[in-house]
């Protein structure tokens, strides 16, 4: 393992160059391919009537009069449409795991605003929208719960009456079952009883938020050649395909998905959803190509949320701050529905609560649970940044409770460089790190020092306007892989991911990757990885994803894992070209293959001055006029790739914020972060994964919040009211990388997307509270509107009085 | 139906619209010009932004009749006929200002507005200026950067190579305060 502040790869590779990105022209030009912006001839478009109420029978569904409207070719209810099937989940994490019924349009019932109760097919998008209105039913309203606590008490109204419950599952990990540590309730008995110890016990609560990606949803379904093609913003084509087979009336070898130009997704569009199963329904039987677009108020009522969980925290340690068991409660809200991965997100979160600490007891319990609301599932992080919320919450509680600085506290329980590998109470092994390297560097950049003293300069002075400080040493998980660690989770898939290499006679390379990009740069950074591996010019790769016609193998893009397990894949393939190329450069350069030596593109006969370019070789295995005896005139490889274990990307946060205590207003001052994300292929894009992350996990921690009355509406269901950052709600970053490479995968890289949602959430909140604890303050709810400061400012000096 | 023409990226064409259609949709489902894009449905994100007789507006909040004679400018208008981008893009380009792509053709648009309305904007008047465009991908650094060098560009090469963007453009060209001349324009 070496440990650097620079990348490490030689400077004459295009590893690490900060390369512009390949895919930009088209998207400032505006020759761009988004899902709406398609038309086929004949096509008609649908919209879809969406239930007002959080909870009803449907008693009757009037369709005649929108049957009748002017351009409106088919209405449909769930009644209608018999050959539906039941909307898949890819993860049953235990075997008492209760799946309710959930079909693209709904039967009988609604179970969250939002829900699907009708479709119309018009000419054109107004048509279908007017049409819409006329639509007349009768709602039988039932008993709503949206408090997923609240849903757990006994008589709570059930959001599905035939489960006779509304736990969805319940699932746990304990150190001591798994022969990785102690038994934690132990542990925590024994802290009670020792005088040494202290035991602090704390519940928070993660905000319900949306990926808000700024491309609406959208799919297009073209029933009209041998395969239906579907075309849709989505992350997953591949994993669309599958499911859509697997539950919908049509064949794996009948579909073709396609994900052309997506506009963003951060998890959002990881999900095999209603609409996609409801559009190709809907276009089987009108036999005319179909498209739905959904408005962005339909956005937030249907698509995933993500986070929402309450956190029972207990934590035991030493006076001197050595921590000594951690238990963690969590009651995680479902939503409804079970989405591919709903059930399981907060489980990933349960591997990682132990953070970058040695903690010798562990235990984790979750209890998943239904309520009156959108389904929860994936969001950039997906359980890892609830757990890292929880984590570095109770290690400033801990500071507080010791009176210890909070990098202090973490550095005495933080694994140490020479310990890694390092195999964690969750029974995960650690690659590599060095935290104390990457810590020094951010509080150094930070100005740690100088603005505790100014912190305490304004304490003293009764500054109304407080400053606080923030710490978040965040690891994460990354790359969902390996298959058999996920089989052992009784995930509904593997973990692997696909390549392919062509080798075309001009030279020229076309490398086909079954991850799918949305702003990730893929095109970029995987020709700069093949263009090492080749010796071909950067400018003469090019790569095709997203379209199960010409990438038909793959594992999409999610969970981190485009780099750390799609880039190995590349790599993998590109291997096998230069092995397939070996034997016919020996035979050209009339030499043994073992004397064969292969350098970037060029095979050379050792310790000779004859060689030839891979190049070269491409055009003669075309022409194949003269290769060496049964050998087959191809250089094209495919690869399929599957690591042994997933990588760490790990670093310190640091925010400073204001906050105002007359309004309650926060206001982020500066905010510092050093990454080790291990080799860095693009500075350029780790950068800008790393802003956006950071702004995300801003939104969460100040602006974000999803909301429902305890009636089950929406009250933030716009973009007017739900309130994503902009340009001047977030500071300039300040950012820097230490360089520990991943010992996981022959690149030496981790994962880089999710680190800013996962880390920055805690850091903020963490400062928030570090400027209002001397205003007795001890806990605030994310996120930190001025509202919410404010009334936590209020309490506290009641609290004082009392 | 109303009877309107509208010159967009330099094409005059006349069409038929109802009056409740949205200039956002004329141009996406009428006019092809697809590479505006549509984000929400209450004028919050910006990614619709256009010129409008070379001012930004958000095309989803224009009615289709409200352009009535009006010249509009999109993304697709920006760069050179030969291909060369346009500084803006240039600067989006280098500044890694983009990541999937969604909101830039409005911030493009925005951009070019607000680097004419104040020629050298600090870093928090970029910000300020942008505030009405969502970006979901970028965390805005990119972005704020591309803007501080397009319109250091801008005022090195006034006549921008590119740049022909209406009525305003005088001012641009001429490097006067665009405030008032885009006031003019309104
Ligand atoms: S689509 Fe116009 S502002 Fe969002
Ligand atoms: S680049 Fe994706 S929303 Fe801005």
């Amino acid at each position: 393992m070496s440990t650097t502040t620079a990348p490490t790869e030689a400077a004459d590779g295009e590893i690490g160059r900060a390369r512009l990105r390949k895919e930009d022209r088209r998207l400032l030009t505006g020759r761009t391919r988004w899902t709406d912006s398609l038309t086929l001839p004949g096509m008609v478009h649908l919209s879809l009537l969406r239930s007002p109420v959080a909870h009803a029978r449907l008693t009757n569904i009037d369709t005649g009069a929108a049957k009748q409207a002017p351009g409106v070719v088919g209405v449909w209810t769930g009644a209608d449409l018999p050959e539906q099937g039941q909307m898949p989940t890819a993860w049953t994490v235990s075997e008492d795991m209760l799946t309710p019924p959930f079909f693209p349009v709904s039967v009988g019932a609604v179970k969250h605003v939002g829900d699907i109760i009708a479709v119309v097919a018009a000419t054109s998008k107004e048509e279908a929208d007017d049409a819409v209105e006329l639509i007349d039913v009768d709602y039988e309203d039932l008993p709503v719960v949206t408090d997923p606590v609240a849903a757990l008490a006994d008589g709570a109204p059930l959001v599905h009456p035939e489960l006779g419950t509304n736990v969805c599952a319940t699932w746990g990990l304990d150190s001591g079952a798994l022969g990785t540590g102690g038994s934690a309730a132990e542990a925590i008995r024994a802290a009670e009883a020792d005088p040494d110890q202290v035991v602090i016990r704390r519940t928070l609560r993660q905000n319900r938020i949306t990926p808000a990606y700024i491309e609406p949803r959208s799919i297009v379904v073209d029933p009209t050649a041998e395969q239906v093609t579907l075309w849709s913003a989505t992350q997953v084509p591949h994993i669309v395909r599958l499911l859509m087979a697997m539950t919908q009336p049509v064949a794996e070898h009948e579909l073709r998905v396609i994900a052309p130009d997506v506009g963003g997704g951060f998890g959002g569009k990881l999900q095999f959803t209603r609409e996609e199963a409801l559009v190709l329904l809907i276009a089987q039987r009108l036999q005319l190509p179909c498209k739905y677009t959904e408005s962005r108020s339909e956005s937030m009522q249907s698509s995933h949320h993500a986070r929402d969980q309450v956190q029972e925290l207990t934590l035991a340690a030493r006076r001197d701050g050595t921590i000594t068991a951690l238990e963690v409660k969590l009651t995680a809200d479902m939503g409804a529905y079970l989405g591919i991965l709903t059930a399981g997100i907060p489980l990933l979160g349960g591997f990682m609560f132990n953070g970058i600490y040695k903690i010798p007891a562990y235990n984790f319990h979750c209890t998943d649970v239904f309520t009156n609301k959108t389904m929860t599932d994936a969001y950039r992080g997906a359980g890892k940044p609830e757990a890292t919320f929880g984590i570095e919450r109770m290690l400033d509680e801990l500071a507080v409770e010791l009176d210890l600085d909070p990098v202090e506290v973490r550095r005495r329980n933080w694994i140490k460089r020479e310990e890694f590998p390092y195999a964690t109470v969750a029974g995960l092994t650690y690659d590599s790190a060095d935290y104390d390297q990457a810590t020094d560097r951010a509080l150094e950049l930070f100005g740690y020092d100088e603005l505790r003293a100014e912190q305490q300069r304004r304490q003293s002075s009764g500054d109304p306007v407080r400053l606080g400080i923030g710490v978040c040493t965040f690891v994460e998980l990354s790359g969902l892989a390996p298959s058999r660690v996920l089989g052992g989770l009784n995930y509904g898939s593997g973990g692997w991911e696909h390549a392919s290499i062509r080798m075309l006679p001009t030279g020229k390379v076309e490398v086909v990757a079954g991850t799918t990009p949305h702003g990730q740069g893929h095109a970029t950074a995987f020709a700069q990885i093949v263009s090492d591996e080749l010796g071909v010019p950067f400018e003469d790769i090019t790569l095709i994803t997203g379209d199960t016609g010409m990438s038909h193998k793959g594992m999409d893009t999610y969970g981190s894992r485009s780099l750390v397990v799609g880039g190995m894949a590349i790599v993998g393939a590109a291997r096998k070209v230069v092995e397939k190329a070996k034997p016919i450069a020996a035979h050209i350069l009339e030499a043994d293959v073992a004397d064969i030596d292969y350098h970037r593109g060029k095979f050379s006969v050792r310790g000779t001055q004859s060689s030839v370019t891979i190049s070269e070789i491409a055009l003669g295995t075309w022409l194949a006029h003269d290769l060496p005896d049964g050998l087959e005139p191809n250089l094209d490889s495919d690869n399929t790739f599957d690591p042994e274990n997933f990588s760490f990307a790990s670093g310190p946060h640091l925010a400073a914020v204001e906050v105002d205590t007359q309004p309650g207003q926060v206001t982020l001052r500066d905010y510092v972060c050093v990454q080790d994300v291990g080799v860095l292929v693009n500075p350029l894009i780790v950068n800008g994964q790393v802003h956006g992350g950071l702004a995300q996990g801003i939104g969460q921690a100040l602006y974000e919040d999803i909301h429902y009355t305890e009636d089950g509406q929406l009250t933030t269901g716009t973009f007017a009211d739900y309130l994503v950052p902009a340009a001047p709600d977030v500071p300039r970053f300040r950012t820097d990388t230490t360089v520990t490479e991943s010992t996981t995968n022959t690149l030496g890289v981790k994962a880089v997307g999710e680190t800013g949602t996962t880390a920055a959430p805690p850091a903020i909140v963490n400062a928030v509270l570090d400027a209002l604890r001397p205003l007795g303050v001890r806990d605030i709810t994310m996120p930190c509107t001025p509202v919410n400061v404010w009334t936590a400012i209020q309490q506290a000096a009641q609290q004082g009085q009392e | 139906m109303v009877s309107i023409s509208i010159t967009v990226d330099d094409v005059t064409r006349n069409v038929d619209v109802q009056p409740r259609t949205l200039l956002a949709h004329l141009l996406r489902e009428r006019l092809g010009k697809t590479g505006t894009v549509i984000g929400c449905d209450t004028s919050n994100c910006g990614a619709c932004t256009v010129l409008m007789d070379g001012v930004s507006v958000k095309s989803c909040a224009v009615l289709a009749v409200q352009a009535d004679g009006a010249r509009i400018d999109t993304v697709e208008g920006l760069a050179g006929a030969d291909g060369t981008l346009h500084p803006v893009q240039q600067a989006f380009h280098e500044h890694h200002g983009l990541q999937c792509g969604y909101c830039t053709p409005g911030m493009l648009m925005r951009s070019v507005c607000l680097v004419r309305e104040n020629p050298s904007p600090t870093e928090e008047e970029v910000r300020e200026g942008l505030k009405g465009n969502m970006c979901r991908c970028t965390g805005y650094q990119g972005i704020v950067d591309a803007v501080m060098a397009y319109a250091q560009t801008a005022q090195e090469q006034p006549a921008g190579d590119a740049d022909d963007m209406g009525g305003a453009d005088d001012a641009y060209a001429s490097g006067a305060p665009s405030g008032a001349a885009t006031e003019e324009d309104r």
